[in-house]
């Protein structure tokens, strides 16, 4: 019985069980002569009740089982491997799992399966169809048996709209929980990658270390040089590219947004932000091109005309290719801020004889400053989070340096190099990169704690 | 009903300090066609010549009419109130008068309203020197979110009125003097506007209005946020600014505008119907609607 079948099982369940409780609902009400408004709840409740009493442990059972099967198969079949070939280490152990399990699904032909093995390939078909079955059988009764139990139950004390409003109230809490578990799961993920890293390279020297250079030896017997591990140059580059950035997306995106907030009239502002906010659909690896192949070259151009010696990879224009990408961000937001500020207080301004501008310097910003200041912020951490122009248009080559002229890599570059090469995982060069998203993180969190912090405390001026 | 209100003009010791002797009010002007040809009630020597002279004022919305053929005079040192029911273009009247209707999208002001003899929207007159001298109160106190010297110091400041330092201090404590908030505040004269009171609230915005030294001054309901005792201190107030501006006060409490003011003037539906002298308006009033509106029947 295939999962589509139970999937069609239990909506057709849901259907039955709402129609029929309504149904009931309404039959007791006439064969009692109880009027429906001394019930506790509506025939609807009723029905609602029934149908997610029912189906939701049906749902539950569904994902358990699809979550431990594959644990308790592989559990048997190691179990029998290990008594065809005692004493097996435990990666070819998994190896023989991996070509049994590709064998039944009819990869076969890539592996050679020894005869002594071949029962448990066809155990291993045996174990899943069986699993399906009983799954199934598990499915139907438990979704008909307890149908039929609240059936039963179905009266006009029964509170069905409390139990409901509770069900629902459960199931949204759920969905928040999840998300919270997954951001939670990521997070202990990278940390314990990131515990590995920090027992071969210590946290001191990771975090004061002035050198960057993850070359360490691939094999025992190859001849390389010392891997340094020093995070600093990597973060200097972050800031310094982010900082560009801030420089070309501060000025032009608060300015854009007092002209769109203040000064266009409604129909330039309704073509202006809409295209500002397109800007952000753009897709990075776009603006990447445009930086490697065009601001870059130009950004050369110019300088050399001042004899000033620039690397093709410069800061300055990854950086001011990162700016016009978070211009949206900053404009956007300031715009919403400015917006946000109540006409009472433009018109206060005005009453006492300001000019627009004197009004929007003196009162609008100082009074939009938080909701200003937060979006900035969350532009902040989009440029320190941002991969694919710096991929593009940065250099690999850790430089710890100030001129913006000079080529110098981020965080997100190195994460990238340092997880696409042929290395095992237990490098250290390649769980470097998890010790450096984790600091990545940390700090976008940071400022994203920061920024909230600041546009709570905005909201509560107004409200 | 009229017993009623006589009483109450009588009891309110507020409007008793402050207000002109009714019985030489010998004629008021419920039309004002009459001002050409006859003196105005005599006020006060200096109160005679009027400040703002309103002629067949028309407001639009777009295309809907919010005001409709206005004419009346506003005169130096005499509190005018104006009454009526909601919706009835009392705010949108007074928002003509300093221009701030231009900051609302789609609104026509037609006719004539004369400040000082210049009418306020041809070219002669700057709308920022204008709204200088003719300062406005608003219905919710809308202070700037900074400190409290930073509030009154605002229009001072955008307008050049100080030299100095010194000089702008000194601005700032005698307007706070004048809205009778500088002893609650001069030991936190930094702290946030937004940290004080409604009534205080309200309080600055007046004060904050008085340091541009204005004219006139117009307040849009400016007690409905507040509680009666802060509503009291706000009445007191005026009485003691209508020694030296020209007030024009929208309120929806017809006992307010019997304590506070000097005139009534009552607009229906976008129209003025009547003016005269508060106790005139509030005892023998002369068209029907007014009475009607005034012993409660309707609005």
């Amino acid at each position: 019985m295939s999962v589509t079948f139970l999937g069609i099982f239990i909506l057709f369940l849901f259907s039955a069980a709402y129609s029929f409780g309504v149904k009931r609902a309404l039959a007791i009400s006439r064969e009692n002569s109880v009027p429906i408004r001394d019930f506790n709840s509506l025939p609807s409740y009723h029905g609602a009740y029934i149908a997610l009493q029912a189906t939701l442990p049906c749902i539950i059972i569904l994902f358990l089982w699809f979550a431990l099967e594959p644990v308790v198969i592989s559990h048997i079949l190691r179990i029998n491997l290990q008594k065809i070939f005692p004493g097996i280490p435990n990666n070819e152990l998994s190896l023989w799992l991996y070509k049994i399990k590709a064998a039944a699904t009819g990869e076969s032909s890539f592996f050679k399966i020894d005869e002594s093995v071949r029962p448990l390939v066809s155990m291993y078909i045996t174990l899943k169809h069986s699993s399906r079955w009983i799954l199934s059988g598990v499915v139907i009764v438990v979704g008909l048996a307890s149908a039929a139990f609240l059936f039963q139950r179905i009266s006009p004390q029964l509170k069905a709209r409390h139990r409901v409003e509770a069900i629902i109230t459960g199931l949204l809490g759920a969905c928040g929980v999840f998300a919270i578990f997954v951001t939670l799961s990521i997070v202990v993920s990278v940390l314990f990658e990131s515990v590995r890293f920090f027992r071969n390279v210590p946290l001191w020297e990771f975090l004061t270390g002035t050198q960057w250079n993850p070359h360490i030896a691939m094999r025992p017997d190859q001849v390389a040089t010392e891997g340094y591990f020093g995070a600093i140059p990597v973060f200097a580059g972050t800031f310094l590219i982010s900082f560009i950035a801030l420089l070309v997306a501060v000025p032009i995106g608060l300015f854009a947004a007092i002209f769109t907030s203040e000064y266009a009239p409604p129909k330039l502002r309704a073509i202006i932000k809409p295209v500002l906010e397109i800007l952000a659909g753009i897709p990075t690896v776009v603006y990447g091109f445009f930086a490697a192949l065009f601001v870059g070259p130009f950004v050369r151009a110019i300088a050399e005309q001042f004899q000033l010696e620039v690397a093709s990879e410069s800061a300055l224009a990854a950086g001011l290719v990162m700016g016009i990408m978070i211009i949206p961000f900053v404009s956007s937001l300031s715009d919403d801020a400015m917006s946000a500020v109540p006409l009472s207080l433009r018109e206060g301004a005005y009453a006492l004889g300001a000019t627009k501008s004197e009004m929007i310097k003196r009162v609008l910003i100082p009074a939009a400053l938080p909701g200003i200041a937060g979006g900035m912020l969350l532009a902040v951490s989009r440029a320190i989070g941002e991969t694919m122009i710096v991929v593009m248009a940065a250099s690999l080559r850790a430089k710890l340096t100030l001129n913006p002229l000079d080529a110098v890599t981020t965080v997100t570059v190195q994460i990238v190099s340092l997880l696409t090469g042929d290395i095992e995982f237990d490098n250290p060069k390649t769980l470097s990169a998890f010790a450096l998203g984790l600091a990545l993180f940390v700090m976008t969190f940071l400022l994203n704690l920061f920024a909230f912090l600041i546009v709570k405390k905005y909201r509560e001026q107004y409200e | 009903m009229k017993n009623f209100i006589a009483k109450f003009i009588n009891t309110s010791a507020l409007s008793r300090d402050n207000s002109y002797c009714y019985q030489d009010v010998s004629v008021f002007l419920s039309d004002t066609s009459q001002l050409k040809s006859k003196e105005p009630f005599s006020l006060p020597e200096s109160s005679k010549k009027p400040c703002i002279v309103c002629r067949n004022v028309n407001v639009f919305y777009k295309n809907k009419q919010a005001i409709n053929d206005v004419s009346l005079d506003i005169y130096r040192r005499e509190v005018l109130a104006i009454i009526g029911a909601s919706g009835c273009g009392k705010s949108t009247f007074i928002r003509c008068l300093n221009r701030m209707n231009d900051t609302i999208e789609g609104c026509r002001v037609t006719g004539q309203i004369l400040f000082d003899g210049i009418d306020i929207h041809s070219k002669d007159m700057d709308v920022v020197l204008l709204r200088a001298r003719v300062g406005m109160v608003f219905q919710k106190p809308n202070p700037f979110p900074k400190s409290i010297y930073e509030n009154v110091a605002y229009g001072p400041k955008i307008h050049g009125l100080a030299q100095s330092k010194r000089e702008l201090d000194e601005i700032v404590e005698v307007s706070l003097r004048k809205a009778g908030l500088w002893d609650e505040v001069k030991d936190r004269l930094s702290h946030s506007g937004l940290s004080l009171s409604g009534g205080q609230q309200q309080r600055l915005c007046i004060a904050r209005t008085i340091a541009v030294n204005p004219e006139v001054i117009l307040m849009d309901e400016p007690c409905s946020a507040l509680d009666p005792i802060a509503t009291a201190r706000i009445e007191e107030l005026m009485a003691e600014l209508s020694q030296e501006y020209a007030i024009v006060i929208v309120t929806h409490s017809l006992q307010q505008a019997a304590r506070v003011s000097h005139r009534t003037a009552f607009f229906h539906l976008g129209s003025l119907i009547e003016i005269g002298p508060t106790e005139e308006i509030f005892t023998r009033p002369s068209k029907k609607l007014t009475e009607d509106y005034i012993t409660g029947r309707f609005g």
